[in-house]
């Protein structure tokens, strides 16, 4: 039990795939403009993330290792991530419309999310467990999520602020995402 | 010409558009690093486009992105096979951010905008400009981290060319340490923040010099 809350809190704020490990930086720097569109843009991801994430492990452990084709892993996998994103959508589709609408245009990008197959590649090399891997993923998504509605806030703040003409826009959101990133190396020993 | 330079400067796929971003921050903590993975990137890059550019007839447009991502995707597969026969430490070192090129939005981006409309010739050029634009990119952050981090420049390049490059190091004793934060994850996105913020400074001041009529089309 013990091991799975250090695998959870590890994946979750240690090693967070945002800002230590640099995965799924296109959404964290595109979507984080706006609140609300990070809130939806990440609770796509973290379904996506865990589900394709403990599909890719039972492929590859079911499939791949028995058939000794583990050098395809890569394309099995992303084509495993745009099919979790298709049945994310049909099904979204036919149980709540209006979450639909909400999530709708971020769901096509979580295809080229590279902490989506980060995610999964990782748990791989670590050898875990099927529960292990869940529960990691679950670590990662939910981190992910955190990352970027904590960012989007900060960068309301930042849009009142006075920043020097040359480094408005990309240069100063990433110098703070800088900082925070160095606020979350204080978790570095909390776990593994 | 014009199309490469375009691609590699005045596009450039990282700094001005900020695409492929994961890689450029995570590899670039020294020069050997940012040099494997920019020569990674431009394979798949080229080999993907070019691909894509002589069966552009055949893709029907519904379904022309999951062909373009097995395509990336089954030339990912070459480079990790090859990295793993031919340079298997520096492999070690990069090896997930290798295998995540297929998720690169540069990629798909170039291909989705170019090589799926244009003859292989132009397309060509366009790829060989995007590479080049992401390896400078890549190795000018590389080679800033490192100088900053280590104090040294092009340490382990025999990961790369063999025995006979490990005399390539060069050590600027600046200080004994390092800065070692600017190898640690804040440091990638702060230098990289204040390397673009100085570079829009450094292109006002070079443009508001040159006369209006000069200006890029874009």
């Amino acid at each position: 039990m013990t091991d799975l809350a250090l695998i959870l809190i590890g994946s979750l704020l240690v090693n967070n795939f945002v800002l230590a490990q640099f995965l799924g930086l296109c959404p964290f720097m595109g979507v984080t403009r706006d609140y609300d569109a990070a809130l939806a843009m990440g609770f796509a991801t973290a379904f996506v993330l865990t589900l394709s994430a403990s599909l890719s492990h039972l492929a590859y452990h079911g499939l791949l290792v028995p058939l000794g084709l583990t050098y395809l892993n890569i394309i099995v996998f992303i084509v495993i991530i745009a099919s979790a994103v298709q049945l994310t959508e049909l099904f979204l589709r036919s149980v709540s419309p209006l979450l639909h609408t909400a999530l709708g245009i971020y769901l096509p990008l979580i295809t080229t999310n590279c902490a989506v197959l980060g995610v999964a590649l990782t748990s791989l090399g670590q050898s875990l467990s099927f529960l292990e891997t869940v529960v990691f993923s679950i670590g990662a998504a939910v981190g992910f999520t955190l990352v970027l509605v904590l960012f989007a806030a900060l960068r309301e703040r930042l849009e009142g602020a006075s920043v020097p003409q040359s480094f408005r826009g990309a240069p100063i959101t990433l110098v703070s995402a800088g900082i925070m990133s160095l606020a979350f190396m204080g978790f570095a020993g909390f776990a593994d | 010409m014009s199309t490469f330079s375009r691609a590699a400067i005045t596009h450039n796929p990282a700094w001005v558009q900020l695409l492929g971003l994961c890689p450029l921050l995570a590899v670039s903590n020294n020069v050997v690093n940012a040099l494997g993975l920019s020569l990674a990137s431009a394979f798949v890059l080229f080999g993907s486009n070019c691909t894509i550019s002589m069966i552009r007839a055949w893709i029907p447009s519904f379904a022309r992105l999951p062909c373009f991502v097995l395509i990336i995707a089954t030339f990912t597969t070459c480079t990790v096979l090859l990295l793993q026969a031919f340079a298997f430490d520096l492999y070690l070192r990069i090896a997930l951010f290798v295998q995540i090129i297929v998720t690169n939005c540069m990629i798909v981006g170039r291909i989705e905008a170019f090589a799926s409309k244009q003859p292989l010739a132009k397309t060509i050029l366009d790829a060989a400009g995007t590479a080049c634009g992401f390896a400078i990119a890549l190795l000018a952050l590389g080679a800033i981290r490192e100088l900053i981090g280590h104090g040294t420049l092009f340490a382990g390049m025999e990961l790369l060319f063999g025995p006979t490059a490990a005399s390539w190091q060069l050590t600027f004793n600046v200080s004994e340490q390092g800065l070692l934060i600017a190898t640690l994850p804040p440091g990638a996105f702060i230098i990289a923040g204040l390397a673009l913020g100085f570079g829009n400074a450094l292109l006002k001041k070079f443009r508001s010099r040159q006369p209006s009529n000069n200006r890029e089309p874009s």
